[in-house]
C-alpha cells in the first residue's frame, strides 16, 4: 500500500458522514492535548484549596477538583498522557506483531510454533489480567502501563500479520515474483508485507480504543500515572470516593474516554469501508 | 464423547504450566531480593531464614519452581505479608463473591443479549434494530468502571434503591451485575442478530416455510437453536473478558473479590496474595473456556458426530 493510496483512503474515510465527524473530534483532541499549555490559563498542578470542589461555572467550564484545580484543564492534559501513553503503546505492539507474524507466517517451521504457542496462550486471557502480570512485574507508572498494554495486544497483531502472510502467500503473483528470481527478503519487503498492512493499521485503530479505556482503567486502580501527572484514569479514581459531594470530578473525564473510544471506533469502521477490506479482516 | 472431555482436559495442563511458570517468575523478575518481597520491612534474620528454608531460594530456580508448585498442589499459596493470614483462607472467603459475580453477569448478558439480538434481527434494518445496535455499540465501547461510577449516582446516590459498595444481600449484587452485563450483552446481541441473518437463509428454512410453518415458529424454533451455536463459541471464547470485568467492577463497588484482593496487593506489594489471586483467576480462565467448548460439543450434532 503507497503512501499516495494510503492517504487518499483516510480522505475517503473522513468524507462519509461517520468518518468525518469522528475525526473532528479526534483531531480536536489531538490539537487540545497538544496546546493545552496555550489554550487554558490555569496549570494543572497548582492546587488552590479554597476553590477546591467549585461546580461548572463560568470560569471553571467543568469545574474544579478536590485540590482545587481547573478540570478542563486537567482534562487536557490528561489528554496527552492518555493518548500517548496508548498509541505509543499499541505503536510498539503493532510493530513487534507485525514482525513476529510476519516471521512466523514467512519462516514456518519451528519458529511458527514457538510463536502460535505463545501467542494462542495469551489470547485466551483478558487483556486487563495480562497487563496486571506486567504491571506486577514492572511496577506502577507510565512505563509499566506502557509495556502491559503493548504485551496484552501483541496476540492480536501477531496472529493477524501471520494469517495475513499466510493467505497472500500462495497467491500467483507472489509465484511469478519467485519464478523470476526475487530473494525472500525481496518478497516479504515489498510484497507480502505492503499487502498485510491495511488490515493491520484498521486492527491498530480499533485497538487504540480499547488501549485507551485499558489505560484509563489502570489509572484507575491507580496503577497508572502517578500524581500529580493528570490521565484521565487517575482523575476518575480520585473522583470516585467524592461521588456524592462533586460528581463532576468522575463524569467529565469518563466523557472524554467515552467519546474518544466511540470516535476512534467509528473512524476505524469508516476507514475499513473506505479502504474495502471488510471481507478480509472477516476471514482472520 | 467422554473421550473428547479427557483429551479437553489434558490439553489444560501444559497451559496451566506455563502460565503458573510466568505467575512464579514475578517474584524473580520484579526489582529487588525475592527474600525481601516477602517479607515485611524490618523483619529479622530467623524470619528470613524461615522463609528462605520453606522456599529454598538458596537453590536452584528451577528446584524453587518445583517447590512451588508443591506447594501450591497441596492448598498452600503462602502467607500475606500485610495480615500475615495465610493466603489460601484470603482466597476461600472471597472466591464465592467472585463466582457469584461472574455467573449471575454471565447469565444477564445472555439471556438479555440473545432476546435482544432476536428482536434485532427480526425488524433487520429498521427501527429496532438500528436502536439497539447503537446502544450495543455503545455498551460495547465506554469503559466498564465509569459505566459502575454512573450507575452508583444515579440509583444509589440519587434515587438510593441500591446501596453504593459492599457485597451484602441481593440487593449489592444488582448494580455490579448489570455493569459487568451491559458490556456482554452488547456481544451477545450483536452475535445472535449476525447468526440469526445467515441462518435464516439457509435451505432448511425455506423447506419449513414451504411447509406452510408459521414464520413466528420457524424463527424461535429453528433459526434460533442454529443461531445459538456460534453464541456459544463467542461466550465460551469471551468468558475470560467476564472475569477481567470482574476485577474492575469489584474494584468500583469495593465487593470484596479476586479483583478488589489482587488490587489492593499490587498496590502493597503483597507478592504471595498477587500471585495467587493471578493465579486463581487465570485457572477460572482456562476452566471456563473448557466449560464452553464442552458444551458446544454437547449442543453441535456435528462436532459431536465428528468426535465420536
Amino acid at each position: 500500500m503507497s503512501l499516495a493510496r494510503s492517504l487518499s483512503s483516510v480522505v475517503r474515510a473522513l468524507r462519509s458522514p461517520k468518518g468525518g465527524i469522528s475525526g473532528a473530534w479526534l483531531v480536536l483532541v489531538v490539537l487540545g492535548a497538544i496546546f493545552a499549555g496555550v489554550l487554558t490559563p490555569f496549570d494543572y498542578d497548582v492546587q488552590d484549596l479554597p476553590g477546591a470542589f467549585v461546580a461548572p461555572s463560568a470560569t471553571h467550564w467543568l469545574g474544579t477538583d478536590e485540590f482545587g484545580r481547573d478540570l478542563l484543564t486537567r482534562i487536557l492534559y490528561g489528554a496527552r498522557t492518555s493518548l500517548s501513553v496508548s498509541s505509543i503503546a499499541i505503536g510498539l505492539s503493532v510493530f513487534t506483531g507485525m514482525v513476529l507474524g510476519a516471521a512466523a507466517g514467512y519462516l514456518g517451521g519451528a519458529f511458527d510454533r514457538a510463536v502460535t504457542i505463545f501467542v494462542d496462550l495469551t489470547w485466551s486471557f483478558p487483556e486487563i489480567l495480562v497487563a496486571l502480570i506486567l504491571v506486577a512485574i514492572i511496577g506502577p507508572g507510565i512505563t509499566g502501563t506502557m509495556a502491559a498494554i503493548g504485551v496484552a495486544y501483541l496476540a492480536q497483531f501477531t496472529r493477524l500479520t501471520r494469517a495475513q502472510i499466510m493467505a497472500i502467500r500462495s497467491e500467483t503473483y507472489i509465484e511469478a515474483a519467485r519464478s523470476v528470481g526475487a530473494s525472500g527478503s525481496f518478497i516479504l519487503f515489498r510484497h507480502l508485507l505492503p499487502n498485510a498492512l491495511a488490515p493491520v493499521l484498521v486492527a491498530a485503530m480499533l485497538a487504540t480504543g480499547d488501549a485507551i479505556i485499558l489505560e484509563a482503567t489502570l489509572g484507575f486502580f491507580g496503577l497508572g500515572a502517578q500524581p500529580p501527572t493528570p490521565s484521565w484514569g487517575a482523575m476518575m479514581s480520585s473522583g470516585s470516593a467524592l461521588l456524592f459531594k462533586a460528581p463532576w470530578i468522575i463524569i467529565f473525564p469518563g466523557l472524554a474516554v467515552a467519546v474518544t473510544v466511540i470516535a476512534v471506533n467509528l473512524f476505524g469502521d469508516a476507514l475499513i469501508h473506505a479502504l474495502d477490506i471488510k471481507t478480509r479482516l472477516r476471514e482472520v | 464423547m467422554l473421550d473428547y472431555i479427557l483429551r479437553r482436559v489434558l490439553l489444560l495442563v501444559p497451559v496451566f504450566l506455563a502460565v503458573s511458570v510466568i505467575i512464579f517468575l514475578i517474584l524473580h523478575l520484579i526489582p529487588g531480593d525475592p527474600v525481601d518481597n516477602l517479607l515485611r520491612v524490618g523483619s529479622n534474620a530467623e524470619a528470613r531464614a524461615r522463609i528462605e528454608a520453606k522456599y529454598g531460594l538458596d537453590r536452584p530456580l528451577v528446584v524453587q519452581y518445583g517447590i512451588w508448585l508443591a506447594n501450591l498442589v497441596q492448598g498452600d499459596l503462602g502467607s500475606s505479608i500485610i495480615t500475615r493470614r495465610p493466603v489460601s483462607t484470603m482466597i476461600a472467603q472471597v472466591l464465592p463473591n467472585s463466582l457469584m459475580l461472574g455467573g449471575f453477569a454471565l447469565l444477564f448478558s445472555t439471556i438479555f443479549g440473545v432476546i435482544f439480538g432476536v428482536i434485532a434481527a427480526t425488524w433487520r434494518d429498521r427501527w429496532p434494530d438500528q436502536m439497539l445496535m447503537g446502544g450495543v455499540l455503545l455498551g460495547s465501547t465506554l469503559p466498564s468502571f465509569w459505566l459502575g461510577l454512573l450507575l452508583i449516582l444515579t440509583f444509589s446516590v440519587q434515587l438510593g434503591w441500591f446501596p453504593v459498595s459492599g457485597a451484602r444481600g441481593w440487593e449489592s449484587l444488582v448494580l455490579p451485575v448489570l455493569t459487568i452485563g451491559l458490556g456482554g450483552m452488547a456481544l451477545v446481541a450483536r452475535v445472535t442478530r449476525v447468526a440469526m441473518v445467515e441462518a435464516a437463509g439457509r435451505d432448511f428454512v425455506l423447506l419449513l416455510h414451504a411447509k406452510g410453518l408459521s414464520p413466528t415458529h420457524i424463527r424461535l424454533r429453528h433459526v434460533l437453536r442454529h443461531a445459538m451455536i456460534p453464541v456459544v463459541t463467542i461466550l465460551a471464547l469471551r468468558i475470560g473478558w467476564v472475569l477481567g470485568g470482574a476485577v474492575t467492577v469489584e474494584y468500583v463497588f469495593a465487593r470484596p473479590g479476586l479483583g478488589l484482593t489482587l488490587i489492593k496487593a499490587l498496590a502493597q506489594h503483597d507478592y504471595p496474595v498477587v500471585q495467587a489471586c493471578l493465579l486463581m483467576l487465570a485457572i477460572a480462565v482456562m476452566l471456563g473456556t473448557l466449560l464452553g467448548d464442552i458444551l458446544q460439543a454437547l449442543m453441535d450434532p456435528r462436532v459431536r458426530s465428528a468426535l465420536t
